[in-house]
């Protein structure tokens, strides 16, 4: 099977999901080949660290795809694809990957899964993923096609396989002029307090259930000499500032304990937090994702444990 | 401007979520059905623009049973529905479809969806929608503003960046969790929008893209358990923080 994998980067840096696309290609790939596409205005750097992954690097250079454009790169894949079939196009389930793959995916009539943890070939194609915000998984079995889009979850496919390809120049420039304009970057607010610093960090979820119950984290951190974050729900509830959310759409943390209180362990959160050196969740479900990635588990209701909690510190603390 | 906007009547994944008998569906039972979390940003922001822009908002949905939804959209200030009866489940391709078909004379600026849905977390049915379309598009939206004529949006990328784009209509965004307050509607306030207009359209898919083979619990590696009273519980955590120095 051609297996392709389309790069991504920004700002000048790879991101290691490009690896990661090539590693499951080359364990699907059987007598074929994995082959991975980088697509921006100088893209010679990111094609060399590629090609010891890939058996073949195929690179489309022009200056007006300097910025990621889904138009302008399904415009160029178009153009590659029609020339080299591929069987299966992997991407990505990123911002940018998640965007354009079923885009790309419409207009090659090609079967699309997205956010896939397994990719079976051997009989059909079958691609595992997760569905209920990770409760439960299916295993989807596409219809017989020319080419297959899947769009893979980061951090899945790490066991890496060294190739060593020759890089390619498609000799590919975008047929099109974009209706859609980049402007620019918008960087993330920055407020008074980094939690990305913190050794302690009191994390609550929707299980907190109103702004006025933030303060019970809150008394919690201090006793322990810590911060307040949250996952997203709690954000965009507005009941903590943006620059709290710990998550993919957040900040990445790594305290030395990350209390989890009411946060159910959605793919998106555990990615800003699974580092951590100790995590501890307090969740009423049983089977709370969150349970997964936790040292220790506590089934109860946090308006119970935390009071009881902030007691016995306080009594502790004298 | 005349918007459509995408609601889906879906299942809330903090319900009981069990693998059905066939090994291959969701136990329906147990299951808490309500409009997709990321629909409700959709159909309020939808709604914002109208009372700023003026125009229309029409709300689609696809689904036997998407009627409570698509009236709760009515009750927050959509002035059409349109149903469109046919489970399509995980096949993002056949939704696609059958909105295209059921708004293709519909003469719209804007089409709004959520970012994903609550219960199967595709993510799809926006972006091919447009594809099908042939219609630029934008994903994971979080402020719309309309500028001459056109649309800047701010996307989310990840890390707390965000890139600024601007697009012509007509086009389409789908809609990240956060980027407003959607209002709350009373039983009262969907009873009222009973009177409003919510059309049937019998469309059905011509194609599959793909076959359910399995529903299973994922594995879990468990971590340690900590049981007994809150008393207890608090008594066995301060000795954990203890032991790591912590405190
Ligand atoms: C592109 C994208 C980016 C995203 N980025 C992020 C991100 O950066 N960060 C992030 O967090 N999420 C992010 N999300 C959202 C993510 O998918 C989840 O929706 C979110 O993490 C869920 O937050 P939660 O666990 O607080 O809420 P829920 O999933 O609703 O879980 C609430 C939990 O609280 C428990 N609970 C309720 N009451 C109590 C109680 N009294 N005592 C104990 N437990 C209780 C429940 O059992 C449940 O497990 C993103 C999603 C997308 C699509």
């Amino acid at each position: 099977m051609r297996v392709f994998a389309v790069a991504e980067h920004r700002r000048g840096e790879l991101n290691p999901i490009s690896i990661e696309l090539l590693n499951l290609a080359n364990s699907i790939k059987g007598d074929g080949t994995s082959e991975a596409i980088v697509i921006g205005s100088d893209v010679s750097a990111y094609a060399e660290e590629l090609a010891k992954y890939a058996d073949k690097v195929w690179k489309i250079e022009d200056e007006s795809l300097a910025e990621y454009n889904p138009e302008l790169y399904v415009d160029v894949l178009m153009q590659l694809f029609s020339k080299e079939k591929p069987d299966i196009v992997l991407v990505g389930n990123t911002a940018m990957g998640s965007e354009f793959a079923p885009y790309l995916a419409s207009k090659l009539n090609a079967p699309v899964v997205t956010d896939a943890v397994g990719v079976d070939v051997s009989n059909g194609i079958k691609v595992s993923r997760y569905i209920f915000q990770g409760k439960l998984m299916v295993d989807v079995l596409l219809r017989e096609a020319d080419t297959y889009v899947i769009t893979i979850r980061q951090g899945v496919f790490k066991e890496e396989q060294e190739a060593s390809g020759g890089i390619v120049d498609a000799g590919i420039k975008p047929s099109v002029t974009p209706s859609r304009q980049f402007v620019g970057f918008v960087e993330p607010e920055v407020g008074e307090v980094d939690i990305s610093q913190a050794d302690i960090i009191v994390s609550v979820g929707r299980g907190i259930e109103d702004a006025s119950n933030i303060e019970l984290a809150e008394e919690l951190a201090s006793l322990l000499g810590g911060v307040v974050a949250g996952s997203r729900p709690v954000i965009d509830n507005g009941w903590l500032p943006k620059d709290r959310q710990v998550g993919i759409s957040g900040k990445t943390v790594k305290p030395k304990l990350y209390l989890a209180l009411g946060i159910s362990g959605a793919f998106q959160h555990i990615m800003g937090m699974k580092d951590s050196e100790l995590i501890i969740a307090v969740n009423k479900d049983p089977e709370a994702p969150i349970f997964g990635v936790a040292h220790y588990g506590v089934v109860g209701d946090i308006f119970e444990i935390v009071p009881e909690l902030v007691e016995k510190l306080r009594e502790a603390k004298g | 401007m005349k918007i459509i906007v995408l609601a889906k009547h879906a299942a809330d994944p903090e319900s009981e979520i069990h693998v059905g008998s066939d090994g291959k569906s969701v136990d329906e039972r147990g299951l808490i059905f309500d409009i997709n979390d990321w629909d409700r940003y959709a159909i309020e922001e939808a709604i914002r623009l109208k009372e700023a822009h003026g125009g229309e908002v029409v709300v689609v949905g696809v689904g036997s049973k998407c009627e409570d939804t698509l009236r709760k959209c009515l009750a927050m200030g959509a002035d059409r529905a349109i149903k469109i009866p046919v489970d399509t489940g995980l096949d993002s391709y056949q939704t696609a479809e059958v909105v295209k078909e059921a708004i293709k004379d519909e003469n719209f600026d804007l089409i709004l969806t959520g970012l994903m849905s609550q219960d199967y977390n595709n993510a799809l049915t926006g972006i091919i929608l447009a594809g099908m379309l042939n219609i630029p598009f934008a994903t994971a939206v979080t402020e719309i503003k309309v500028e001459d004529g056109r649309i800047a949006a701010k996307r989310e990328l990840e890390g707390g960046l965000s890139e600024e784009v601007t697009l012509p209509v007509p086009c389409l965004l789908t809609i990240q969790s956060g980027i407003n307050e959607p209002r709350y509607v009373s039983i009262m306030g969907i009873k009222r929008a009973k009177t409003k207009e919510l059309r049937e359209v019998s469309v059905s898919p011509a194609t599959k893209s793909l076959e359910v083979e399995k529903m299973y619990l994922p594995p879990v590696k468990k971590a340690d358990m900590i049981t007994g009273s809150a008393d207890e519980v608090a008594e066995k955590l301060i000795e954990i923080f203890k032991e790591r120095g912590l405190l």
